[in-house]
C-alpha cells in the first residue's frame, strides 16, 4: 500500500487525464455527453494536482522519481519540489475553474462544430503544462513542452475556418519552435557543461551538482532566456500572443495566457536559480530593462486596442514584464549577496504569477462570456451590457479592479511588494544601478496608472453607456446572462482575487521556502511578524499593509453613503438623460474605445505606426455640413516592420537563391554529388 | 598456380576492366555498350574468382558465379530486351565530346592512384595495386551517367560504378562475408527490373527516354 503523498496525488491526476483521455471516442457521437463528463474529470483532476502543490510547498521536501519508459537508457525523471508543487498550484487553480467554466461554455458549440478536437487537446494541453513543471531531465521536459505547444496550437486552430486563426495558429507554431530549439540548445550546453558522459548530463540533478564556468553559464542563460521569452511573449518576441489568443476559444485563451506563460517564467526561474546558479550583474540588468520595455510597450499598446480579447493579450505582455522585473531585481540583489532582498523580489514574483493567473483567467473568461452572449470581439460593438449581464459585469470588475493594482484586490500585493523592492535597492553600491533603478520605479508607476486607464476603457466601453452596435443587442428572456457553470467559473478566481489579496501574510509564510530553497533568504518572519492581519515585508517601520481593514472600511464607507442616499426617499431623482440641448441624442455619439485612447494615442504616437484617415462625402450644401464623415485608424505593432518583415524577407530572398541550385538536369544533380565525393576524397587523404 | 602468377592474371583483370570503363565512356551505340558492359563483367566475375583462389575465401566463387549469372546473363539480357521493345538501339548523344571526356578520365583515373597511395603502402594483401582501378571504375561510371543524356545509357553507367565498387570490396579486403554479396546481387537484379518498369513510364510519360526532358518536372519560378 503506497502512503499518500503529494506525487501520489499529483501521479493520480495526471491518470484521471489519461482516463478522460479514454473517454472521449465512447462519447464522441454524444457531444452534450462529452461536454458533461470530460469537463467535470478535468476538473477533479486539476482540483487534486491543487491539492498536490499546496501539499508539497507545505511540507517544503522533493520528492523525485525515475520511470523507466520512453528511450532505452533514457527513463524519465520527475520531481515535485517546492517551486514546481507552486507553479503546479497556479497551473492547477485556473484549470480547475477554467474546467468548469467550459463545461458552460463548450455548450454554445454544440450542434455547430464537434468539440471533440477540442476536448482532447484541452486535456492534452493541461496534462502537458503539469508534466513541464514535473520533469526533472532536460529529454523529458522538452517532450512536455513540446506536447504542451503542439496541443495548444491545435486549440488556436479550433475554428480553423477562418484564415487569421490558421496564420495566428502558424505564427505561434512558429515562434513557439524557435524557442524550444533555443531551449534545448541551452540544455545542451549545459549537459555539456557538466561533463558526464552520454545522455546522464541531461539530468536537472547533474546539472545542480555542477558549478558552471562563466563563460558557459552565460552561453546557456541567454540561449533559455531567448527561449523562454518567446513563450513568454517579452517584447520583442510578443507578436504571436496577439493573433493566437482572440483566434483561440475563450476557456483556451484564459489557459494560455493565464498560466502557459508562467511555464515559461517557471522555466526562467528554474534554469537560472537552480540550475546554473550563477548571477553576474548584468544579467539581472537586462532582464530587468527587457521587463521594463516589455511592461510599459504592452500595456500602451494594449490601450490602443478595440478588440477585448487582443487587449487582454497586450495586457498579459505587460504582466510577464512586471514579473520579469522582479526577476532582474531578484538577481541583481542575489550578485550582491542580500539574500533577504532577493527572496522579497522573488516572493513578488511568485505573488504577481499567481495573482495575473487568477485575474487574467477571470478577465478571459469575462471576455469569454461577451463572446458567447453578443458574438462579437469590437467592444465598439458592445455597451450598456451591466443592464443585462449583472453577474458578467459585476466580476469583470472585480478582475479589472484586480489587475488595475487597486486595493484590496490580490493586484496590488504583488505590484506593491515589487514597489518595496526597488525602493530598498539604493543600499546597493553600483552608479548604473542608482540609475537605471529609480527610472525602473517611475516606469513601473507608470505602468500601474496606464494598466488602470486600460481597463477603465476596458470595463467603459463593453459593460456602461448605452449599446453601441448597429442592431439591437440579442437579447433572450430579458437578458444576455451566461449560464450557472460560466458564472462559478467566473465566481471562484474573483474569490481567489479577493482572498489574495487580504490574505497575504498567509501565503506569503506558505511559500517562503520556495525562495529560501533558490536564493537562501526568507522574508515570512519580518513579513508576518505583526499576525495575519498586517503585511511588513521588510520592517514595520517602513511599510505595512493590511487588505483586510482596507475592506472593511471600503465596506463601511458604501454602507454609509448607500444608508445616507436611501435614507430619505427624495434623495435620489430619476430624470432623463441631459442632452445638452440637442434633442436627438442617439447610442452612436457616446465616447466609445478610439476616442477614449485618444489623449494616449497622442503623447505616444511615436511608439506605434499609426495611419488615421477622415474622408467626408456628399457635401452637398457646404463642407462644413458633410452627409457622411468617413473615420478609419489603423494601429499596427512597429516591431512587425522593425524585426519580423527584414527577417522574413532575408530569409525568403536566401532560399530563392538557394532554388538556383535546383535545376531540373539530372546530370547538374550527379555533378554535385560528383564534385562532393572529390572534394570529400582529397581532404580526407 | 603460384599467387605471383595468380597477382599478375588479377592485375591484367583489372587492367581489362579499365579499358571497358573507358569504352564504356566512348561508345556510341547501344548494343556496343551493351556488349561492353557484359565483358566488364565477365573480367570482374574472372577476377573475383582468382581472389577468391589466393585468399582461400571459397565463398568469393559463389559471388564469381552470382557475378557471371548477373552481370553477364541475365542485366544484359533485360537491357537488350528494353532496348528492342523501346526501339532505342540508334546512336547515343552526349553532352560533352569524347576527347574532352576521355581527358577526364585520364585525370580521374591520375587522382585515383593519388588518392590509394598511403593505402597501397600499408596493405599486405596481393591485390591492392588494383584498388586504384576499383576506384577509378567507380568515378569513370559516375562520369558517364553525367555526361551521357539517354536513360538507359545512365542506368548502364549506375551498373558499371556498382562494379566498380565491387572491385573495390574483393580488391581491397578480399571480399565481402557472403551474406552482404548475396544481398548486393539481388539488389542489383531487382534495381535492373524497376529500370524496367520506369523506363516504359519515362516513355509514357514524355515521349522519349532522354532525360533532360525531366527539366519540365522542375517547380515554376
Amino acid at each position: 500500500m503506497m502512503t499518500l503523498s503529494p506525487f501520489v496525488l499529483v501521479s493520480l491526476s495526471i491518470l484521471i487525464i489519461a482516463f478522460t483521455l479514454i473517454l472521449v471516442p465512447l462519447f464522441a457521437r454524444h457531444q452534450k455527453i462529452l461536454i458533461y463528463v470530460s469537463f467535470p474529470l478535468m476538473a477533479i483532476s486539476s482540483a487534486i494536482a491543487v491539492i498536490a502543490g499546496i501539499w508539497s510547498v507545505a511540507v517544503g521536501i522533493p520528492e523525485s522519481t525515475i520511470l523507466s519508459i520512453g528511450l532505452p537508457d533514457l527513463p524519465f525523471h520527475l520531481r515535485l519540489d517546492p517551486l514546481s508543487g507552486f507553479f503546479l498550484t497556479v497551473i492547477g487553480l485556473l484549470s480547475f475553474f477554467v474546467s468548469i467554466y467550459s463545461t458552460g461554455y463548450c455548450k454554445g458549440y454544440a450542434g455547430k462544430r464537434s468539440v471533440t478536437h477540442l476536448v482532447i487537446f484541452y486535456s492534452l494541453f493541461i496534462a502537458g503544462m503539469f508534466l513541464v513543471v514535473l520533469s526533472d531531465d532536460a529529454f523529458f521536459f522538452l517532450i512536455s513542452w513540446e506536447l504542451m505547444a503542439i496541443a495548444s496550437y491545435f486549440l488556436v486552430m479550433f475554428e480553423d475556418e477562418l484564415i487569421e486563426n490558421r496564420r495566428a495558429a502558424f505564427l505561434y507554431l512558429v515562434v513557439a519552435h524557435i524557442g524550444a530549439i533555443a531551449i534545448l540548445l541551452s540544455f545542451g550546453v549545459l549537459a555539456g557543461a557538466t561533463g558526464l558522459e552520454g545522455f546522464s548530463g541531461y539530468t536537472f540533478d547533474a546539472m545542480r551538482q555542477t558549478e558552471f564556468p562563466l563563460k558557459w553559464a552565460t552561453v546557456a542563460f541567454l540561449l533559455a532566456f531567448f527561449g523562454f521569452s518567446a513563450k513568454a511573449g517579452v517584447i520583442p518576441l510578443h507578436v504571436w500572443l496577439p493573433e493566437a489568443h482572440p483566434a483561440a476559444p475563450s476557456n483556451v485563451s484564459a489557459l494560455m495566457s493565464g498560466v502557459m506563460l508562467k511555464t515559461a517564467i517557471y522555466g526562467i526561474i528554474r534554469v537560472t536559480f537552480d540550475l546554473i546558479k550563477v548571477f553576474p550583474l548584468w544579467w539581472g540588468a537586462m532582464v530587468l530593462v527587457l521587463g521594463l520595455i516589455t511592461a510599459i510597450m504592452g500595456i500602451l499598446y494594449a490601450i490602443m486596442q478595440n478588440d477585448i480579447k487582443r487587449m487582454l493579450a497586450y495586457s498579459s505582455v505587460e504582466n510577464i514584464g512586471v514579473i520579469l522585473i522582479g526577476i532582474g531585481l531578484a538577481i541583481i540583489f542575489t550578485s550582491f549577496h542580500i539574500p533577504v532582498l532577493a527572496a522579497l523580489s522573488l516572493t513578488a514574483v511568485f505573488y504577481h504569477s499567481i495573482n495575473h493567473a487568477m485575474f487574467k483567467g477571470l478577465l478571459f473568461m469575462g471576455a469569454g462570456a461577451l463572446l458567447h452572449a453578443t458574438h462579437k470581439k469590437n467592444m465598439d460593438e458592445m455597451g450598456g451590457l451591466i443592464h443585462y449581464m449583472p453577474w458578467t459585469s459585476t466580476l469583470f470588475l472585480i478582475g479589472s479592479i484586480s489587475i488595475s493594482a487597486l486595493p484590496p484586490f490580490n493586484g496590488f500585493i504583488s505590484e506593491w511588494l515589487i514597489f518595496q523592492a526597488f525602493l530598498l535597492s539604493p543600499s546597493l553600491n553600483s552608479p548604473l544601478l542608482n540609475l537605471l533603478i529609480p527610472m525602473g520605479a517611475a516606469l513601473l508607476a507608470l505602468t500601474a496608472a496606464l494598466v488602470a486607464a486600460c481597463f477603465v476603457k476596458g470595463f467603459g466601453i463593453a459593460f456602461l453607456g448605452h449599446w453601441r452596435g448597429l442592431h439591437n443587442p440579442p437579447l433572450h428572456r430579458g437578458g444576455l446572462e451566461v449560464n450557472w457553470p460560466m458564472r462559478i467559473g467566473m465566481l471562484l478566481p474573483a474569490l481567489m482575487c479577493l482572498i489574495l489579496g487580504i490574505l497575504p501574510t498567509m501565503v506569503i509564510e506558505w511559500m517562503d521556502k520556495i525562495s529560501d530553497e533558490l536564493v537562501g533568504g526568507k522574508i515570512a518572519t519580518t513579513a508576518g511578524a505583526f499576525g495575519w492581519l498586517w503585511l511588513t515585508p521588510v520592517a514595520h517601520e517602513r511599510a505595512s499593509y493590511s487588505g483586510a481593514i482596507v475592506l472593511l472600511w471600503i465596506i463601511v464607507v458604501v454602507m454609509l453613503v448607500y444608508i445616507l442616499l436611501h435614507s430619505r426617499k427624495t434623495a435620489i431623482h430619476r430624470v432623463p438623460l441631459w442632452d445638452c440641448g440637442f434633442e436627438k441624442i442617439t447610442p452612436r455619439m457616446q465616447y466609445n474605445a478610439n476616442s477614449f485612447s485618444m489623449p494616449i494615442r497622442r503623447i505616444f504616437g511615436f511608439l506605434f505606426n499609426i495611419r488615421e484617415q477622415v474622408r467626408l462625402s456628399n457635401a452637398t450644401l457646404h463642407p462644413s455640413f458633410p452627409n457622411r464623415l468617413y473615420y478609419r485608424l489603423r494601429i499596427r505593432d512597429r516591431f512587425w516592420g522593425w524585426i519580423y518583415k527584414p527577417i522574413s524577407e532575408s530569409s525568403y530572398w536566401i532560399s530563392r537563391k538557394f532554388g538556383r541550385l535546383q535545376q531540373g538536369y539530372i546530370h547538374v544533380y550527379l555533378i554535385y554529388s560528383f564534385i562532393t565525393i572529390i572534394i570529400l576524397l582529397v581532404f580526407a587523404r | 598456380m603460384s599467387i605471383n602468377l595468380a597477382a599478375q592474371i588479377n592485375s591484367i583483370m583489372a587492367a581489362l576492366i579499365l579499358l571497358t570503363a573507358f569504352g564504356l565512356l566512348v561508345q556510341r551505340r547501344m548494343y556496343g555498350l551493351l556488349h561492353l558492359f557484359a565483358w566488364q563483367g565477365l573480367f570482374l566475375s574472372v577476377s573475383t574468382a582468382i581472389v577468391g583462389y589466393v585468399s582461400g575465401a571459397h565463398h568469393l566463387y559463389i559471388s564469381s558465379i552470382l557475378t557471371l549469372a548477373l552481370k553477364v546473363v541475365l542485366i544484359p539480357y533485360i537491357l537488350h530486351f528494353l532496348i528492342r521493345q523501346l526501339h532505342i538501339h540508334k546512336e547515343v548523344e552526349q553532352l560533352v565530346n569524347v576527347p574532352t571526356t576521355m581527358l577526364i578520365g585520364i585525370a580521374l583515373v591520375i587522382f585515383s592512384y593519388y588518392l590509394t597511395a598511403p593505402i597501397r603502402e600499408l596493405s599486405t594483401l596481393v591485390t591492392r595495386s588494383t584498388l586504384a582501378v576499383a576506384l577509378a571504375t567507380v568515378m569513370l561510371g559516375l562520369l558517364m551517367m553525367i555526361t551521357r543524356r539517354h536513360a538507359v545509357t545512365q542506368i548502364i553507367g549506375f551498373l558499371a560504378l556498382e562494379n566498380g565498387l565491387f572491385f573495390a570490396a574483393t580488391s581491397a579486403t578480399y571480399g565481402m562475408p557472403l551474406v552482404v554479396e548475396l544481398g548486393v546481387a539481388l539488389d542489383i537484379l531487382i534495381a535492373a527490373f524497376i529500370f524496367g518498369i520506369f523506363f516504359f513510364q519515362i516513355r509514357t510519360t514524355f515521349d522519349s527516354l532522354d532525360v533532360e526532358q525531366m527539366t519540365k518536372l522542375k517547380e515554376e519560378d
